[in-house]
């Protein structure tokens, strides 16, 4: 990556140094659910998602490069296994990035009208790091899937 | 005179990422520029209330391919940028667009779009020979703290690893176009200040003589490759 | 704001069809300065919903993780003949939309 996503992760660097890390929380009506500081991992992050309720690691699909081209532009695809019935379907889909500064990446709200349960969207990432994806079916219970994603920088420094 | 032979693309030494989405048309989000770019073309400003597109019924197809190209009015050097703030200045009656700024990006961006998949195909004999001198010249020309010129990379070294990623041929075919890097779309003058800002050279301003010079020498050495605009790069 | 949607032209009684939207969006992060040192205000799109049917079928809440100029990608399944709408809101408070027509047939 170049320089612009080098320099800014440095300049970003610097600039948290001084702040408190509450004041990174999100503002106020904005991604309810992306609380926790930066670098605090999933073992705080998944139970502000999930109101600390048990995670499942099944049923979810994630599909995201293990080697991202670059972070500002990861593609990632997500499915469900799920009969999107009116009584048994997923209701939300969560990404998240434990290392990114805001690690809730966005969630998304479906419904039986969806058909299927499945999204796709780009993604920024900050570092090398797992990403995960939550599910919530109409039982209130939890799904996840997880992966490894490698980010590299780029060879030139781009100040243009 | 040398050139890369076969001439490729930059597409060819792009990543999986990159390459899915320039060959998703919808999914490239250059075509947001080429969109936007579209809705201005036909746009009726200035005080004649003229637009673009009540002068060029096709939208220039083809013109992108052939240039930069010596303005037979006025004997200088132009490329597709500096056309379309000259017909918005002469023609249209308006302050061209900045450069870099969103509207000639999007105007660029469309009327290059008409020339995709057209072989690029420039002038450099006649009047154009000392603008394609300047440019070959200003090519070689070793420059910045790195003390490099664009042939180290580009003609000697295309192909080898530079970190994690590949050397390109240097080729130009595929601006304005969507850079990960920058988030947004962006001109071959910008590409060319990342490039100068990458050896720690000065770093000229968008549509500068030598820019357009270099833009000449470029499309020479990209001769028959198709025009990709709106490519995706890294 | 530019915004391009994508749908299937003609979809079949209860298909389930791939709804597009690839929205021009700086999604300013807030975490980057300006040349000077300013830090730039964080700018992202944070609410996208749809309509269709007469039913809201798809809502993202987006942060400053989504990549710029914001691509979303979700399965809708189709009802009746009629528009789906897309809304949505960026932090500065500027609204966009775009309407598409869904057509059953067959």
């Amino acid at each position: 990556m170049a320089l612009d996503a080098a320099l800014n992760r440095r300049r970003w660097l610097r600039t948290m140094a001084g702040v408190p890390l509450v004041a990174l929380a999100p503002a106020r009506g904005q991604m309810p659910t992306s609380g926790p500081a930066i670098g605090s991992g999933y073992a705080t992050l998944l139970p502000e998602v999930t109101g600390g309720r048990p995670v499942r690691a099944e049923r979810v699909h994630l599909e995201i490069p293990e080697l991202a081209d670059n972070g500002l532009s990861v593609p990632v695809r997500v499915r469900v296994d799920s009969p999107m019935s009116s009584e048994d379907h997923v209701r939300s889909i969560t990404l998240l990035a434990e290392f990114n500064p805001r690690p809730v990446l966005l969630k998304v709200h479906l419904g039986p009208h969806s058909g299927r349960a499945e999204l796709a969207t780009r993604v920024r990432l900050a570092v090398s790091q797992r990403v995960m994806a939550v599910a919530q079916t109409s039982d209130g219970r939890f799904w996840s899937a997880q992966a490894d994603v490698l980010v590299t920088e780029s060879a030139c420094l781009d100040a243009s | 005179m040398s050139r890369p032979s076969p001439a490729r693309s930059g597409l060819v030494f792009a990543g999986p990422t990159v390459r899915a989405l320039q060959a998703d048309d919808f999914a490239n989000p250059g075509m947001l520029w080429v969109e936007r770019g579209q809705k201005l073309w036909s746009e009726p400003v200035g005080p004649s209330r003229r637009s673009c597109g009540s002068c060029h019924a096709d939208a220039l197809r083809g013109a992108a391919a052939s240039l930069p190209a010596v303005d037979a009015a006025t004997g200088r050097l132009v490329n597709l940028e500096s056309r379309i703030q000259a017909c918005q200045a002469q023609r249209q009656g308006i302050e061209p667009a900045a450069h870099e700024s969103d509207a000639l990006l999007a105007l660029s961006a469309y009327v290059a779009y008409q020339s995709r998949g057209m072989p690029v195909r420039v002038e450099v004999d006649g009047p154009a020979r000392p603008y394609f001198e300047r440019g070959r010249a200003s090519y070689h020309r070793r420059i910045g703290q790195l003390n490099l010129a664009c042939s180290h990379c580009h003609d000697a070294n295309w192909g080898r690893r530079l970190g994690p990623e590949t050397i390109s041929q240097g080729h130009g075919v595929g601006y304005p176009a969507y850079r990960l890097e920058w988030q947004a779309l962006g001109s071959l003058h910008r590409r060319f200040r990342s490039c100068l800002s990458g050896v720690r050279a000065e770093m000229l301003p968008q549509g500068h003589p030598d820019y357009l010079a270099l833009e000449l020498y470029l499309a020479w050495r990209a001769s028959s490759l198709p025009v990709e605009t709106p490519a995706v790069r890294r | 704001m530019v915004a391009r949607v994508r749908v299937p032209a003609v979809v079949r009684p209860a298909e389930v069809f791939v709804v597009r939207i690839a929205i021009q969006h700086v999604m300013e992060t807030g975490f980057r300065l300006t040349d000077t040192g300013r830090p730039i205000p964080r700018n992202v799109i944070h609410t996208l919903a749809v309509r269709y049917g007469g039913q809201e079928v798809f809502r993202a809440e987006l942060g400053s993780g989504v990549a710029a100029n914001p691509y979303l990608e979700f399965p809708v399944q189709a009802v009746a003949s009629g528009p789906m709408v897309f809304e949505w809101v960026d932090d500065a408070g500027i609204r966009g939309s775009e309407t598409v027509a869904i057509t059953v047939a067959g």
